[in-house]
Order: C-alpha cells, then sequence, then structure tokens
C-alpha cells in the first residue's frame, strides 16, 4: 500500500524539518498557514495574514519595507567596511581611499553610502505616505509615535556616518551640525536657561560641560569625537533602531494589520 | 512577602468579616508594618533601585572626561617685530586657530571660528575681508561681521608679552566685541 514517498515530501515530514518548523509538512489548511507564521520568531513581528489592499504597490508605495529592507543592506555592507575601515585620524581617511581603488569590492562602500541616502529618503517618503493615507490615527497613533523615533534615529545614524570618511565635507559638516547643539535648551552652552544653571560666578553647563562637549568627547570635533560617532554609528544607534523596529512591525499586527483605504 | 505575612496574622488575629470593599480600606494583612517594610526584599529592592540608579548616573559622567587630548591652548607667537603693520598673519592658522592681525597701535589675535556655526573663513588680501566657505559669512580686519547669517563679530584671545618680550597667545580666555569687551587691555597688544 505504502507507495513511495519523493525525497522532498520524506525531508518535510522527517524529525529534522518538523523539529524546526513544527506543525508537520507542508501547510496546507488556513489554520496551517497561520501556525507557520506564530511559530517563527522572525515572522510573527508580522501580522499572520495580510488583506489584498496591503501588498498594492499604490496604497503603501511600500516606502516601510523598503526602509527596511535598505537598513538590512546597510547593516550588511557596514559590517563588511569594518573589516578594513580604522576610525583614527591617522587612517579613517586613507582607508576610505584604500577601500574605493585596492580593496576588492570595494564598491561595497558606495553601496552603503548610497543605501544611507535612500534609507532617508525613503523612511521620509513613507511617513509622508502614512500622513497621507491617514494611517496615524487611533488605533495607531502610538506606532507614529514609534515612527518619529525611527525617523530620529535613521536621522542620527545618517550624522554620524557622515563624520567617518574624515574629509573636509564630513569634518565641516559636523563642525557646523554639533555646533548646533550648542543652542539645545538649559543643557548648551549658549542655549537659553543655560545661564539659570548657575551658582554666583560658577557656571555649570559650560562649553567643558554641555551636551556638545558629551557628543564630541571634547570641546573641538577631534580625535575623540571620530571614535565616539563611530561607536554610536556601528553599534550604539543600530542597537535602539533594531529594537525600535521591532517593536514598530509588532504593533503593525497588534494594531489589526496595515490600515484599510478609505 | 505580604502572602507570608497573611498567614502568620492569620494564625493569631482570625479577621472578623472583612470590611466592604467600597470603604477602601485595605485589609490588615497587605498593610505595610515596619516590620514588612524592612524585610529583606524590601532591602534588596531599594538597593537594587540604587545600584541601577547609581549605574545610570555612572554611565551619565562616563561621557564628560576630564583630560582632553586636545592641542594646547596658550602658544608663543614670536616677537611683535616679526608681524608687519596692517597685515593679517596667517602663519598660526591652521596649527592654533589664530589670526595675528597688527595695526598702527598694536596687534590683537583673532580666532578663526566663524561666528555662524564654526567653519574657519578665508582672508582674501584683495577683499580686504575673511569670507567664510559653510554660508558666506564675512568679517572685516578688525572681526566685525557685516555679511552673511554670522551673528556677531569674530572674536579675539588673550595676548599679552612674556618676560623675554615674546607674544603669548591664551585661547583659553575670549573677549566678545558686543559685550564690549575689546577694550580689556590683554585683549589687544600696544606696541
Ligand atoms: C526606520 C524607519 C522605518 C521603518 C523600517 C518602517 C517600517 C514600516 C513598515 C514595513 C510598515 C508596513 C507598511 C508600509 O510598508 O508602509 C510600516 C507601517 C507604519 N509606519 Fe513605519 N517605518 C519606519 C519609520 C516610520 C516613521 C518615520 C513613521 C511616522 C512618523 C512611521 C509610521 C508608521 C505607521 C503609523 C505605520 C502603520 C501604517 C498603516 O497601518 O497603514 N514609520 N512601517
Ligand atoms: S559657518 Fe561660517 S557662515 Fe556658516
Amino acid at each position: 500500500m505504502a507507495e513511495k514517498k519523493g525525497l522532498l515530501k520524506r525531508l518535510a515530514e522527517g524529525q529534522v524539518w518538523t523539529s524546526i518548523f513544527r506543525g508537520g509538512g507542508v501547510p496546507k489548511s488556513r489554520r496551517q498557514r497561520m501556525m507557520v507564521v506564530l511559530n517563527s520568531v522572525f515572522l510573527h513581528l508580522h501580522p499572520v495574514r495580510l488583506p489584498k489592499h496591503a501588498v498594492k504597490l499604490k496604497f503603501t508605495w511600500c516606502m516601510g519595507g523598503l526602509s527596511f529592507f535598505l537598513f538590512l543592506i546597510l547593516t550588511i555592507s557596514g559590517i563588511l567596511l569594518m573589516f578594513y575601515y580604522r576610525p583614527t585620524i591617522e587612517y579613517a581617511y586613507t582607508d576610505i581611499i584604500d577601500l574605493a581603488e585596492q580593496v576588492p569590492f570595494g564598491i561595497m562602500r558606495e553601496i552603503h553610502r548610497w543605501g544611507a541616502h535612500a534609507m532617508v529618503i525613503t523612511v521620509w517618503l513613507h511617513m509622508f505616505r502614512v500622513f497621507m493615507t491617514g494611517s496615524y490615527k487611533p488605533p495607531r497613533e502610538f506606532n507614529w509615535a514609534i515612527g518619529v523615533i525611527l525617523l530620529l534615529l535613521t536621522l542620527l545614524l545618517s550624522f554620524t556616518g557622515y563624520l567617518l570618511p574624515w574629509d573636509q565635507l564630513a569634518i565641516w559638516a559636523i563642525t557646523v551640525g554639533s555646533n548646533m547643539a550648542r543652542a539645545t535648551p538649559f543643557i548648551g552652552s549658549e542655549g537659553p536657561g543655560a545661564a539659570l544653571l548657575a551658582i554666583g560666578d560658577i557656571n555649570f553647563v559650560t562649553m567643558s560641560s554641555d551636551i556638545r562637549f558629551a557628543l564630541l568627547g571634547g570641546r573641538f570635533l577631534g580625535e575623540a569625537t571620530l571614535l565616539r560617532f563611530y561607536v554610536l554609528h556601528c553599534i550604539g544607534l543600530p542597537f535602539i533602531i533594531m529594537i525600535f523596529m521591532a517593536v514598530h512591525f509588532w504593533r503593525i499586527r497588534k494594531d489589526g494589520g496595515i490600515s484599510t483605504p478609505v | 512577602m505580604s502572602e507570608l505575612n497573611e498567614e502568620k496574622q492569620s494564625v493569631t488575629v482570625p479577621p472578623a468579616s472583612p470590611p466592604p470593599a467600597a470603604l477602601g480600606k485595605t485589609d490588615d494583612g497587605s498593610q505595610v508594618t515596619r516590620r514588612t517594610f524592612f524585610s529583606w526584599l524590601s532591602i534588596g529592592w531599594i538597593a537594587f533601585v540604587a545600584a541601577t540608579g547609581g549605574f545610570f548616573t555612572m554611565m551619565l559622567r562616563f561621557f564628560f572626561p576630564n583630560v582632553l587630548f586636545e592641542p594646547v591652548q596658550t602658544f608663543r607667537a614670536g616677537f611683535p617685530e616679526d608681524y608687519q603693520v596692517g597685515e593679517v598673519d596667517l602663519r598660526w592658522k591652521s596649527k592654533y586657530g589664530t589670526w595675528i592681525v597688527r595695526n598702527g597701535e598694536g596687534i590683537y589675535a583673532l580666532s578663526t571660528t566663524c561666528t555662524h556655526l564654526g567653519c574657519t573663513p578665508n582672508w582674501l588680501t584683495a577683499e580686504q575681508k575673511f569670507k567664510c566657505p559653510c554660508h558666506g559669512s564675512g568679517f572685516r580686519k578688525t572681526g566685525i561681521n557685516f555679511e552673511g547669517p554670522a551673528p556677531r563679530p569674530l572674536e579675539r584671545y588673550r595676548i599679552v608679552l612674556s618676560d623675554d618680550g615674546q607674544i603669548i597667545v591664551d585661547k583659553t580666555k575670549k573677549y566678545q566685541q558686543e559685550k564690549g569687551q575689546w577694550g580689556d587691555p590683554e585683549a589687544f597688544l600696544k606696541v
């Protein structure tokens, strides 16, 4: 009676496969298909099923998905760049030249740079479409707030990465950018309210103790800044943004999937 | 914690009929008494919260180094005779971020930091002005701003003579024109 099973079928019903993917074999019923999603630590962040309109390009522009895709590309290409790039004043600039001219497939650097520009654009466009479709309305207002944090983190990643080539553009862009931090209320040395935080003649928020100082690791842009930005760019910010992305995706599912066009 | 306690008390003082919930009175068991407050568990929690708070404070302070590996802020700039009257001297520009300018009456040390957002302007001899490449601020030879977004004049550094007659420029002390500080005797070296 036992007809011979194909190799694929035997694999799909074997112990190795079923121990990894519970539920046994190729999902056939709707319930089984849902279980596949629910049983995967990665897939379960995603809604278990998608309404037809949700995959229409016209509605989402796929901008959130593209942002995430670009983030993955940036993570992979970025980790690869770390194998060649040294964040010191002596080597940073020349290591970038080395990547451009000597390293096999040093185009990885271009991929990372263009990808970074693209991600900033797609995140803005994603926000724009969420706004235009009114998808920020309850029950999705919390996910909008998470989104604002994601936007901020994306811009901070872009800002910290900008310094790393240590060329003229980098140094002056970060000089200008970090000087704006002086004007932060209360915690920037030239910001409103900073002068209030003083006892007699002693100012507590000065050029050597304000928020800009903590950002630069000194009073001026220098080696300490390069190292600080490098650590933030390669570890600190990606770590934080991944946590918020997980919450973002999970909330889409919990808010009832992607909103419905009116 | 409260569960243990409840058991203990219910042995000695059996509770009368519980008060109606509407009165909002908590029953004895869940009340924080002196004993329960100082239980090991509370102490443990308080210690944990304090340690965590302490660690976050450490983390914050960690970002503010005490010793900076930055270029020195005070330098010797040679003798007054080394500088020509009417010229903007560029020799300390890249190393110490300072222009030394001599006029008919004396010498002053100008900061090369643009007062807009911190780029380094260029001295244009033909036009007799400092011009910032970033957003186009312009400053006169005196340091007074006259075009572009810079909101105030360039700063001047403390400039004095040492015992051997050399000029000492001290960048830790700044003089701002808009605060009327350029009149300070150490903001201008009379020669
Ligand atoms: C790192 C940046 C971000 C990533 C990777 C991301 C990813 C996504 C993805 C994949 C979706 C599914 C729908 C779609 O693709 O359009 C989505 C939905 C959503 N996003 Fe984002 N997002 C980011 C930033 C933002 C920002 C800046 C905002 C707004 C301030 C935002 C607010 C929302 C909201 C409210 C939804 C639900 C939309 C709906 O139900 O129609 N997100 N996000
Ligand atoms: S920094 Fe000089 S004009 Fe903006």
